[in-house]
C-alpha cells in the first residue's frame, strides 16, 4: 500500500501568548505514516497535541522542525500548498463556523469554484458529493435550518466536492448529539469503504475508535500507542494514567480478569463482549 | 421532602398563528424535589431546551404554570428577575459568553447585579472559584488566556457565585476530554453535596446521567416518555432504544447477555454492578 501522509521527526511549538510568557511545545518528534485508504483514529486528552498534528496534515500549520509529506509532497514547499490542500480536506469541530453560503449547494460548490472547475463539472461534483453524504434532498435548503449532524455532513460534502484523497476530522463529532454523531460516523466510514478515501478522525469518544483500522494515542506531543483498536484498548492502566478512558466493555472485561475470570480484553464491541462473558460463565 | 419546582400542564407553542406553529413541549407535568439531582434526557428537538428555559422564566408558558417553592413564577411578572437569581441556568458552551477583562470580574458580574458589594461580593466570587477548582492566581488573568476546560469552569463559577437554589446545566461537558468531563462533573457533585443545592442536568451522555443523577426524566416529541430512578429507566432499555435514544454501554452488554440466556438483572447499568452480578453467577454455576 502506498503512503498518504508521512511525518518525519515533526515538532511544533506555539509561541508565548505574551512577552515573557511560556511557549508551548505541542509536538515532540512525531514519526508517523498513514497508509492510503486506511481509517485512523487519533485519541489523546486536551493538550496532547492531536489537533496540532492534524492541522499539519494539510499545511494549516507548518512544521516547526522536521517534515510532513502528503503523497510525497513536502508541506514546507509553498509552491505545493494548493496541491496539498486539494488532497487533504479538513472538517472542524463547530458546524456553524465552516459554512459560508446561504444555500446548501452553493456551500458545497465553494471549493470547486475556487479551484476553477468548469461549471457543468461543478454541478456534477456537488450532486455527487451531496449524494455521498446522504443530503441530496437538502440541495436548495438554507444551512442554518439544518441540525448539527446535517451541517457537518454538508461540511464533509464541501470537502468531497474537491475530490480529496484524505479527509481529516478534527473533533468533528464533539458538538453533536448521539444521532448527529452516528450520521457523521457512518458517512465517513462509507466514504472510506466505497471511495477508498483515507480518513483521519480525531476524537474524545473512545467508542468511535471501535471500527477503525488503526488507533494512534497521543500524549505530551508524542505518539505513545499505535495499533489496532482491539490491541490498543487492552492497555487499560496506561490509558487511564493518561487521563483517557476505555470503552465500558473493556473496563468490564478488565475487572473480571482481575477477579480471575478467563476473558479476553480484545472483545471490544457489545456483542463480542457478551459472547466472551457468556463463554466464561457456565449457564445451567 | 418538599418540592422546589412544580411544573403543571406546561405547553409552549413556537410560531403561533404561522404555518410553522409547533408545540415544543405539550402538557408536561412533573416536580423536582428540593436537593434532588435530576437528569433530563431526550434527543435534539424533544423539547429539553424549551423546558429548562421555562424553569427560570426565560420563556413564558403558552399555557400551564411553573411554581418555585409553591409560588407561580409569573404571578408578579416584574419580579421575574429574582427567580433568575434563585434558579441558575448554565447554557451549552457557556465559555462563549465570557466577556470581562479578568476572571474575577466575570464571576462577579452575576452577584454584583444581585446587589452584592464589598466583602460579601468577594466571598461569593472566591467561594465559587474554589468550588470549580480555580486557583487564586487565575482570578487576575483574562478569561481568554485560559484553556477551553478552564474557561468553562469560569462560566460555571459565574452562575454558582449567585448561590442559586437550583442549578440547571445544559450539556455541561460537551466537547471536553474524558479528564475534563470528570473534573467538571466532580465540581457539580460538590456543589450538590456540600451546598445542598438542587441540580438539573441535561445530557446526551447516558453514561454521565447514569453515574450522577437520582432520578431521570425522559422526553420524547414534546412529552414525558418515562421518569424514575436510573435503575427503573434503564431497565426499560429496549423501549429507550426504540425511541431512538441511547442507553449506557453496560446496559447494552447486560441486554446482550440476557439474550444469551444469562439471568442478568435488567436494571444493571454500571460496570461495578454488572461485574457483581456476573461474579455471583460464576459462584452459583460452580456449585451446580
Amino acid at each position: 500500500m502506498s503512503t498518504m501522509i508521512e511525518t518525519k521527526d515533526l515538532s511544533f511549538i506555539y509561541p508565548a501568548a505574551e512577552e515573557g510568557g511560556r511557549e508551548t511545545v505541542a509536538l515532540r518528534g512525531v514519526d508517523v505514516s498513514i497508509e492510503k485508504g486506511s481509517f485512523v483514529v487519533v485519541l489523546g486528552h486536551n493538550g496532547s497535541g492531536k489537533s496540532t498534528l492534524a492541522k499539519t496534515f494539510n499545511a494549516v500549520l507548518l512544521p516547526g522542525g522536521g517534515h510532513v509529506y502528503v503523497e510525497g509532497m513536502d508541506t514546507l514547499d509553498e509552491e505545493l500548498l494548493l496541491a496539498i490542500r486539494q488532497r487533504v480536506g479538513m472538517v472542524f469541530q463547530n458546524p456553524d463556523n465552516q459554512i459560508v453560503a446561504n444555500v446548501v449547494e452553493e456551500d458545497v460548490a465553494f471549493a470547486p469554484e475556487n479551484l476553477g472547475v468548469p461549471s457543468e463539472e461543478i454541478r456534477k461534483r456537488v450532486d455527487d458529493a451531496l449524494k455521498a453524504v446522504g443530503m441530496s434532498e437538502f440541495v436548495t435548503h438554507a444551512p442554518h435550518l439544518l441540525s448539527g449532524g446535517q451541517k457537518q455532513r454538508i461540511a464533509i460534502a464541501g470537502v468531497i466536492a474537491m475530490e480529496p484523497d484524505c479527509i481529516v476530522l478534527d473533533e468533528a463529532t464533539a458538538m453533536l448529539d448521539p444521532i448527529g454523531r452516528g450520521e457523521v460516523l457512518s458517512t465517513v466510514h462509507r466514504l472510506n469503504r466505497e471511495k477508498g478515501i483515507t480518513v483521519v478522525l480525531i476524537t474524545h469518544h473512545m467508542n468511535e475508535a471501535e471500527d477503525a483500522d488503526r488507533v494512534l494515542v497521543m500524549d505530551d506531543g508524542k505518539v505513545v500507542m499505535d495499533g489496532a483498536p482491539r490491541e490498543v484498548f487492552t492497555h487499560v492502566g496506561e490509558l487511564r494514567s493518561m487521563g483517557l478512558t476505555v470503552p465500558d466493555t473493556v473496563a468490564l472485561l478488565y475487572d473480571l480478569r482481575q477477579e480471575g475470570l478467563n476473558v479476553p480484553l480484545t472483545a471490544l464491541t457489545v456483542d463480542e463482549c457478551a459472547d466472551a462473558v457468556a463463554a466464561a460463565i457456565p449457564t445451567r | 421532602m418538599k418540592e422546589i419546582l412544580q411544573i403543571e400542564h406546561l405547553t409552549h407553542t413556537y410560531g403561533a398563528g404561522t404555518p410553522f406553529q409547533r408545540n415544543a413541549v405539550e402538557d408536561l407535568s412533573f416536580s423536582v424535589r428540593d436537593g434532588e439531582f435530576l437528569g433530563i434526557i431526550g434527543h435534539t428537538g424533544s423539547g429539553k431546551s424549551t423546558l429548562i428555559q421555562h424553569l427560570n422564566g426565560l420563556l413564558k408558558p403558552t399555557s400551564g404554570r411553573v411554581l418555585l417553592d409553591g409560588k407561580d413564577i409569573w404571578a408578579e411578572p416584574k419580579k421575574i428577575r429574582s427567580v433568575r437569581f434563585r434558579v441558575g441556568l448554565v447554557f451549552q458552551y457557556p465559555e462563549y459568553q465570557l466577556f470581562e477583562e479578568t476572571v474575577y470580574k466575570d464571576i462577579a458580574f452575576g452577584p454584583a447585579n444581585m446587589g452584592k458589594t464589598g466583602d460579601e461580593l468577594d466571598r461569593c466570587v472566591r467561594s465559587a472559584a474554589r468550588l470549580v477548582g480555580l486557583k487564586d492566581a487565575a482570578l487576575d488573568k483574562s478569561p481568554f488566556e485560559l484553556s477551553g476546560g478552564q474557561k468553562r469552569r469560569v462560566a460555571l463559577a459565574g452562575v454558582l457565585a449567585m448561590e442559586p437554589e437550583v442549578l440547571i446545566l445544559d450539556e455541561p461537558t460537551a466537547g471536553l476530554d474524558p479528564a475534563g468531563r470528570e473534573n467538571l462533573m466532580a465540581n457539580i457533585r460538590d456543589f450538590h453535596r456540600n451546598h445542598g443545592g438542587t441540580v438539573i442536568l441535561v445530557s446526551h451522555s447516558m453514561d454521565e446521567i447514569a453515574q450522577n443523577v437520582d432520578r431521570i426524566l425522559v422526553l420524547k416529541s414534546s412529552h414525558i416518555l418515562m421518569q424514575g430512578t436510573p435503575k427503573e429507566v434503564f431497565a426499560r432499555g429496549k423501549e429507550l432504544l426504540e425511541a431512538g435514544l441511547d442507553v449506557p454501554q453496560v446496559t447494552r452488554v447486560a441486554m446482550a447477555l440476557r439474550d444469551r440466556g444469562l439471568p442478568i438483572d435488567p436494571a444493571v447499568y454500571t460496570v461495578a454492578d454488572l461485574e457483581k452480578e456476573l461474579l455471583a453467577l460464576r459462584k452459583g454455576g460452580a456449585v451446580c
